[in-house]
């Protein structure tokens, strides 16, 4: 099996706490996974180890067979790992196609020019494809700060997608949404996967999303991997079973 | 409208207001619109740094003081000509704007802001102190000698305006092509949200200094063109009241509109000279005016029109 992005012995302490015990995980390329896990299994901090928001104790972050562990954000994003954000981060004065025109341009790194005239026609042009791409044309012209919370979060996921990224990382891309936006949401992020053919890997609380999408499952708990499988195989794990104890997931397949 | 038509209709309107005045206006008006371009020129410096890229500076009379100083000094000194005695200061405000600024960038927040406001009392402290050299808090003695240069006799008022709005407008148009550039909307994006730009991959620290020393060298030529209009250069170009002064004027005439800062230049100039004549007060009265826009308004004058103007859709500016 090919692997894109690879996790070797992962490792972060805070002070007592073990929030990255040992974490082991392939990722092959193409791959949509979810990782899922109760609060404070450490998957936050495991999207944080891998973007370099935060360096690793010990550890290796394998992207396609070069350790990027403890290297700066920006390298990382360069070198292909995107991520979009739990809370929408996003340039709230700018309209959807300024913004998405701005980070091409910064990805390109066209940014230094002063004598021409924003935007620039090429970058403008990519900036329109992503727009298609995420459905948000309806909005282009719209401030990022007026969108609807569902906008706002398609929006930072399409800033990551200007950086043509080879692993996007999404952290609950359904966070505070209604159960209609959310599967409206999730569908967007189906296609994207399809059509881009990155390698997808999302945090998600709603079980229904999860299995319903997911090829592989990583389930992780105090910081461990607990389970990976395919969700046919997490379904009937007994250890995900108890970990997720009265929250059923009989109840939710 | 394209770029380029609004180049041209800035540069006719500079033009046939400086052609109206020459033919028309007194000696007053000459003055006060030569003020106006001074003022206007610092505060749209200034608003490189606040309106576009989020950096409040509280003491951008730092190159005010160092524009008028150096140039006066330079001219003083009778080595050179005018033109090279405003390339060199450009050099220094360069130096000092990249040095000051190296240290300033790094803070972010209010801790910036305190920190420009430390630099400009230390070289306020330093042409007060130096007084063999800066004349202390007299000022620049003695006026500065305008030698004629490409024809040009700045001594004559009518020369030194058109000469004064000749360089206000093309700063104008240099500033406006900068904060449409993609440079500026990296500036922007800076503004909005700097960790978001950084994870995009921009170089945020070095595009902050960037912007610094721009805004610098503007300010600082807003200097020299104050030193050649009062034959002179004072301590309180560089004191702090002066960079509130600026802050006051961006306030006035809000910092999302491209010409904002040079409106509210001119309503603060209009405030200001009026109410001195009227009282001796006129502290009282700019404070009160300044709650009334900042509690009533909320935004500057223009801000205000603009929302007006396009209701809720538009560009980001």
């Amino acid at each position: 099996m090919t692997v894109r992005l690879s996790i070797v012995g992962l490792m972060k302490r805070f002070g007592g706490v073990v929030a990255s015990d040992n974490v082991t995980l392939d990722f092959a390329p193409g791959s949509l996974t979810a990782v899922i896990g109760p609060n404070g299994a450490g998957k936050t901090t495991f999207f944080n180890l891998i973007t370099g928001k935060l360096k690793p104790d010990a550890g290796q972050i394998l992207l396609d067979g070069v350790d990027i562990a403890g290297r700066s954000q920006s390298e990382i994003v360069r070198r292909g790992i995107g991520r979009a954000f739990q809370v929408a981060s996003i340039f709230p004065r700018f309209t959807v196609e300024e913004a998405l025109t701005a980070a091409v341009l910064t990805h390109r790194q066209q940014t230094s020019s002063m004598l021409r005239r924003f935007p620039l026609p090429l970058a403008l042009a990519r900036a329109r494809e992503i727009m298609a791409l995420a459905g948000l044309e309806r909005v282009a012209s719209t401030p990022s700060r007026f969108l609807s919370h569902g906008d706002q979060k398609l929006l930072d996921i399409a800033l990551a997608l200007a950086l043509e990224p080879k692993v996007l990382l999404l952290d609950e891309p359904t966070a505070g949404m209604g159960p209609e936006e959310r599967w409206q949401m999730i569908e967007r992020v189906q296609t994207l996967w399809r059509e881009v053919g990155m390698t997808l890997v999302f945090i998600e609380h709603d079980m229904d999303i999860v299995f319903k999408i997911a090829q592989t499952i990583r389930v992780l708990r105090y910081g461990k991997v607990l389970a990976e499988g395919t969700p046919d195989e997490i379904r009937s794990n007994a250890d995900v079973i108890e970990a997720y104890l009265g929250t059923s997931l009989e109840a939710s397949a | 409208m394209t770029a380029r038509m609004e180049n041209i209709i800035g540069i006719l309107l500079a033009v046939a207001v400086t052609a109206a005045t020459l033919a028309f206006g007194g000696k007053a008006l000459l003055d006060v619109l030569m003020r106006l371009a001074i003022f206007g020129l610092l505060a749209l410096s200034l608003n490189i740094l606040v309106g576009y890229t989020g950096l409040v500076s509280f003491g951008h009379a730092m190159f005010f003081g160092l524009g008028s100083y150096t140039f006066g000094l330079l001219m003083q000194s009778g080595a050179v000509s005018i033109p090279v005695a405003a390339l060199l200061t450009l050099v220094a405000a360069l130096v000092w704007g990249g040095v000051v600024g190296m240290f300033c960038i790094r803070l972010d927040d209010i801790y910036f802001s305190f920190l420009t406001l430390a630099f400009q009392m230390l070289l306020y402290s330093i042409i007060v102190g130096f007084v063999s050299l800066t004349g202390g808090d007299q000022g620049l003695m003695g006026g500065i000698p305008r030698p004629p240069f490409l024809g040009l006799d700045l001594t004559d008022p009518r020369q030194l305006f058109v000469v004064t709005m000749a360089v206000f407008v093309t700063c104008v148009l240099i500033i406006r092509q900068i904060v449409q550039s993609p440079f500026g909307f990296a500036l922007r994006m800076i503004r909005d949200n700097a960790e978001r730009a950084r994870f995009l991959g921009l170089p945020v620290q070095r595009y902050k200094l960037i912007a610094f020393v721009l805004s610098g060298l503007f300010g600082s030529i807003s200097g020299i063109l104050m030193s050649l209009y009062v034959s002179g250069a004072y301590p309180n170009f560089a004191f702090w009241s002066t960079s509130g002064d600026v802050i006051f004027m961006i306030i006035l005439g809000g910092i999302t509109v491209f010409l904002g800062p040079l409106i509210g230049a001119a309503v603060f100039l209009l405030l200001n000279d009026n109410i001195t004549r009227m009282t001796e007060h006129h502290g009282i009265v700019m404070g009160v005016v300044l709650l009334a826009v900042v509690l009533g308004l909320r935004k500057g004058f223009l801000d205000l029109l603009d929302d007006w103007w396009r209701a809720r859709a538009g560009a980001v500016r």
